[in-house]
């Protein structure tokens, strides 16, 4: 595989307020579909690596004060299954401890059935494991045809597909910080 | 053995600084010494019954046991030790040249069940330790003895007495019929920042509340050395119930209660916060911030420099709430 970039299912495959994992060269990553905006996770918890796809989407709450709360279900968090520390999903930060404590943020882009046939043809895009599987099988014969077309894996132009970044992001914030001055 | 290091020595040759002993207890020597301070009422309540003290001190402090006090404070004629001001001048005050003492006057009206009497003993012992304590020796200040079954009358008897100067502190038995974090004791605790009194858990409280958390020990030794349970229940209930955000100028101390528990227990409590601080979310901060100790204005009286070694068990940590 040539790149850092993976196509890893439809869009409409993953509904508003829905999540779920993929295998993406041999690292499962979570999805999540935020108010229509898509992120992904690194599905291991950075405590002990809990699937963090099985945790619940739970409403932020706040308080000043106690006995008054803020229960704000517009903006939601991501509690752990094992231990429920909540994680923010669009960046991964850990609300108790948000500069120490996150989760593997990555790009997840949704992009033209027709890009994406493009991309895959120029080999700036590979397939999940799944999906290379699925293409070898449809290919027939065993035999592998490269590059593999927009055809042979079914993408269809007409429809959007969620598109994973391994690359790591850029660093932003503290550890920027840091390494700017390291 | 034990007299050695008081007796003779003076205090300059170990230590030259202040010295404020946060921990020095004053002992009601008998019934009759309140009748002063009590209505007709409750003088006739108290002789009615022949009743001669609350239970609660002579079970945390076998009064024969040289756990509770030093043999050579133990006077001669048969009174009770540290009964009077003359006492504790002699004892502590001089031969330390201690520039503050906080009084402590651990009774136990808090073994009392009848509210009213309840509520006149503990209007009594302070009146008598502003006469006989505080109005005799410039050095002292002490401890607010409260009605600790009834918040209201809680906060009714800070009200009456908690402006006098020489209170700097609310004894709170840290045994409870519940626990102080609870809200109904939230009004209690504004009261005493109101009149910037520290709330001062102290080891003892009422003898029938459990001392573990799981029954009755069968030995003093048991009780004696699980204290610090208490302690826990009640630092955990003050930190989880949010007091310190309601009531943020609060300042805790902990008598007679040990801190090597403290950061285990801080560990702990941070730990769980991680995961469970949904429930309390006015927990911003991890819990165990809230006894480190550091404060953003400084207090208004002085603050215990050192601490002397004083009557009954070592007390030692006094940590600054924020």
């Amino acid at each position: 595989m040539s790149g850092r970039r993976f196509v890893v299912g439809r869009a409409s495959d993953l509904g508003v307020g829905e999540k779920m994992a993929v295998e993406v060269n041999g690292r499962s990553i979570a999805l999540f579909n935020v108010d229509g905006r898509y992120y992904g996770l690194l599905n291991s918890c950075p405590h002990r690596g809990a699937d963090l796809c099985q945790g619940r989407f739970l409403p932020l709450v706040t308080s000043t004060m106690p006995g008054k709360y803020t229960y704000d279900a517009e903006r939601p968090l991501l509690a752990c299954p094992w231990h429920g520390w909540e994680f923010d999903v669009t960046t991964g930060q850990s609300y108790f401890d948000p500069a120490g404590t996150r989760g593997r943020p990555y790009k997840v882009e949704v992009e033209k059935g027709a890009l994406v046939a493009e991309e895959l043809r120029r080999g700036s895009l590979d397939l999940t494991p799944e999906q290379y599987a699925r293409a070898t099988a449809a290919s027939g014969q065993g035999r592998v045809p490269g590059p593999y077309t927009a055809e042979t894996v079914a993408v269809s132009v007409e429809d959007d597909y969620l598109v994973v970044d391994l690359r790591p992001p850029r660093p932003t914030g503290k550890r920027a910080e840091r390494q700017n001055t390291a | 053995m034990t007299t050695a290091p008081l007796a003779p020595t003076a205090r300059p040759p170990a230590w030259t600084g202040p010295v404020i002993d946060v921990d020095v207890h004053a002992n009601v020597p008998s019934a009759e010494t309140l009748f002063p301070y009590l209505a007709r009422q409750w003088v006739d309540w108290c002789t009615e019954r022949n009743w001669k003290a609350p239970q609660g001190p002579t079970v945390h402090y076998p009064p024969n046991s040289p756990r509770a006090c030093r043999p050579e404070w133990r006077p001669a004629d048969g009174r009770v030790p540290s009964s009077d001001v003359d006492l504790l001048r002699r004892h502590v005050l001089d031969p330390w040249d201690v520039d503050h003492a906080i009084v402590n006057c651990y009774y136990g009206v808090d073994s009392i069940r009848q509210p009213d009497w309840h509520n006149a003993m503990a209007s009594a012992v302070n009146d008598w330790l502003v006469e006989h304590w505080l109005e005799k020796d410039s050095r002292l200040r002490a401890s607010l003895v409260l009605p600790a079954r009834d918040p209201q009358s809680m906060v009714d008897e800070i009200r009456r007495v908690g402006s006098h100067p020489g209170f700097v502190q609310v004894l709170l038995p840290v045994r409870t019929d519940a626990l102080w974090g609870r809200r109904m004791f939230f009004p209690v605790f504004a009261a005493m920042a109101e009149h910037d009194l520290v709330a001062g858990l102290h080891y003892g409280g009422t003898n029938d509340g459990v001392p573990s958390t799981t029954g009755y020990p069968s030995y003093f030794i048991e009780e004696y050395a699980a204290e610090w349970q208490a302690f826990g229940s009640q630092i955990t209930s003050m930190v989880a119930e949010g007091l310190f955000q309601a009531v943020p100028d609060l300042r805790v101390a902990v008598l007679e209660g040990g801190f090597l528990w403290l950061p285990a227990w801080g560990w702990r409590m941070n730990k769980d916060w991680k995961g469970l601080r949904r429930e309390v979310p006015w927990l911003n901060e991890p819990p165990s911030t809230s006894c480190a100790g550091t404060s953003a204005s400084p207090p208004p009286r002085p603050r215990p420099a050192r601490r002397a070694r004083s009557k009954g068990r070592s007390a030692g940590y006094a940590p600054r709430t924020r």
